[in-house]
């Protein structure tokens, strides 16, 4: 695993490709822009993060690649195929409220895998489970759960659908710093296991530079790519080290500019 | 309940009884010390009611007000649920079907009665007519209140996961508006047994409703009058508590709690 983070990332394949798009809101008559000719390539198996300052468009940004937004001008593509609406192949994980209240984790994770034989969703429920660590709740319903329990579980509902691309949006931004902390190590570790693409937007730059393979830094309103940052340290990253330092401060200079820009 | 301390037992007893008994005391004493040839005492209520327990009117009434009630509400409830439904799911129907209704609902169905008179006749059909009235406005409100009120994450999940608009609103929509739709429910099987008193007075020649006009008209028998409010209340009481059981059930029970 450490040796496919070596690979240059021109190499890999192009999983999701966007080109020009621009996105504006519509309010009272007036258009409003929000994106403003975003063009990026992800590859396939890639973790992505995007920061950038609050309210600048990087969950527009992630709507638009997961097709609940369609783009003003430009056009999104993944596995060259054009992104027209919501598709179960890529699944997006909300911040908070995502999981369903009246369903048990068991009926949460099942939810979009009715299709398949019995057998078949019993065994990817029991696989899950254990992958986010809720065994022994399976017949619990989430207002029972913590907020954590409630996002691994979100991230469970996900991955049972098996998709390519897993969107992300400020996932743990409503959890404690604890909570947050272990949340990461646990995504890395299923992301390590499974090798999704995985986009995920956040506000909080030691969260992006501990997860990320690249770092999207977007500019304020209408965000334009301030800077694309690699992190080419091996997972477990140490944030302690220099070299994790050193990406962190380049970052928040980065963010800084984005600000003033 | 902001106190901290939780009740004891005998508190949770004590207390709703000792206004029970200072309430009937003053009862007893206002009607002993103002001398009243008309107003009942407690006594006489009590054997009132025992009277009409022994005589099998009061069971034959009880069962005619609850089918009244039963079939009112629940054909209200039944075109109502998916008309609520519906109107919360279509904003363009909401556009076209809500200010008619609007203007309908504050209309009390008492004023309706001469329309179901002309409309049914004297008689059961009339007075479902009413009770239908009084119960359909309020499900109707509360299930479009209910489906426009699910959160856009949810709609959203369900598209993502690729759920055909069918599917969204029996397997997303409504589990999420259920909650709503109970409460809208509720109110309006209160409502309904507000009403079949008031259509039992004046449609039918049976019912609680008919009992308390009934015994004041043939013979002035306040004593009746008031043991039959006692049931009517009685059983109002009854109804509500057990449709409160329904908020119990896990799959809706979240909506009916704080957090979350």
């Amino acid at each position: 695993m450490a040796a496919e983070a070596t690979i240059p990332l021109s190499s890999r394949k192009a999983k999701l490709q966007m080109r020009d798009v621009s996105f504006a809101f519509e309010r009272d008559g007036k258009s409003i822009p929000v994106l403003d000719k975003i063009s990026l390539d992800i590859g396939d198996g890639e973790f992505v993060c995007v920061v950038g300052p609050s309210g600048c468009g990087k969950s527009t940004l992630l709507n638009v690649m997961a097709g609940f937004l369609s783009p003003t001008t430009g056009m999104v593509a993944i596995n060259g195929e054009t992104v027209r609406r919501p598709d179960p192949r890529r699944i997006m994980v909300f911040q908070d409220h995502g999981v369903f209240p009246w369903l048990t984790v068991e009926g949460n994770i099942e939810f979009g895998i009715s299709g398949l034989s019995t057998a078949e969703r019993k065994e990817r429920v029991a696989h899950y489970v254990q992958m986010v660590r809720l065994q022994g709740f399976e017949h619990t319903y989430p207002p029972d759960l913590s907020g954590g329990m409630k996002q691994r579980l979100q991230v469970a509902r996900a991955l049972a659908m098996n998709p390519d691309v897993l969107y992300l949006d400020e996932p743990f931004g409503a959890l404690d710093a604890i909570t947050r902390v272990m949340m990461r190590s646990e995504l890395l570790r299923i992301w390590q296991a499974e090798r999704r693409t995985i986009i995920f937007v956040t506000h909080d730059v030691d969260e992006a530079v501990q997860l990320a393979d690249r770092i999207v830094v977007l500019s304020s309103r209408p965000a334009r790519i301030q800077d694309v940052h690699s992190v080419d340290i091996p997972h477990p990253r140490n944030i302690s080290s220099s070299g994790y330092l050193q990406h962190r401060d380049d970052l928040l200079q980065k963010i800084g500019l984005a600000y003033s820009a | 309940m902001t106190t901290l301390a939780k009740p004891s037992v005998w508190e949770k007893f004590f207390w709703p009884l000792l206004t029970a008994v200072l309430l009937l005391a003053a009862w007893k004493y206002s009607v002993k010390w103002s001398g009243t040839q008309v107003f009942p005492s407690p006594a006489s209520v009590e054997t009132g009611m025992l009277e009409l327990l022994r005589h099998h009117v009061l069971w034959a009434d009880i069962a005619d007000s609850l089918r009244r009630v039963a079939f009112g509400f629940g054909t209200a409830a039944l075109l109502g649920i998916p008309l609520g439904l519906v109107l919360g799911w279509y904003p363009a129907m909401h556009q076209v079907f809500n200010p008619v209704i609007q203007l309908l609902r504050p209309i009390s169905p008492i004023a309706w009665i001469p329309i179901a008179i002309v409309l049914f006749g004297i008689g059961d059909h009339a007075a479902t007519f009413l009770i239908f009235l009084g119960a359909f406005f309020p499900i109707v409100v509360a299930c479009a209140g209910g489906v426009s009120g699910v959160p856009v994450i949810y709609r959203r999940t369900a598209r993502n996961f690729g759920l055909r608009p069918a599917q969204i609103l029996a397997r997303v929509v409504f589990p999420a508006a259920l909650p709503q739709i109970l409460i809208g429910l509720r109110i309006a099987l209160g409502i309904a047994w507000l009403v079949v008193v008031a259509a039992e007075m004046i449609a039918v020649d049976s019912g609680l409703g008919f009992l308390v006009i009934d015994s004041r008209n043939s013979g002035k028998r306040y004593d009746l009058v008031v043991a039959a409010m006692l049931m009517i209340g009685l059983i109002g009481l009854a109804l509500d508590t057990a449709f409160r059981r329904l908020e119990k059930i896990r799959s809706v029970r979240w909506g009916f709690r704080d957090e979350y």
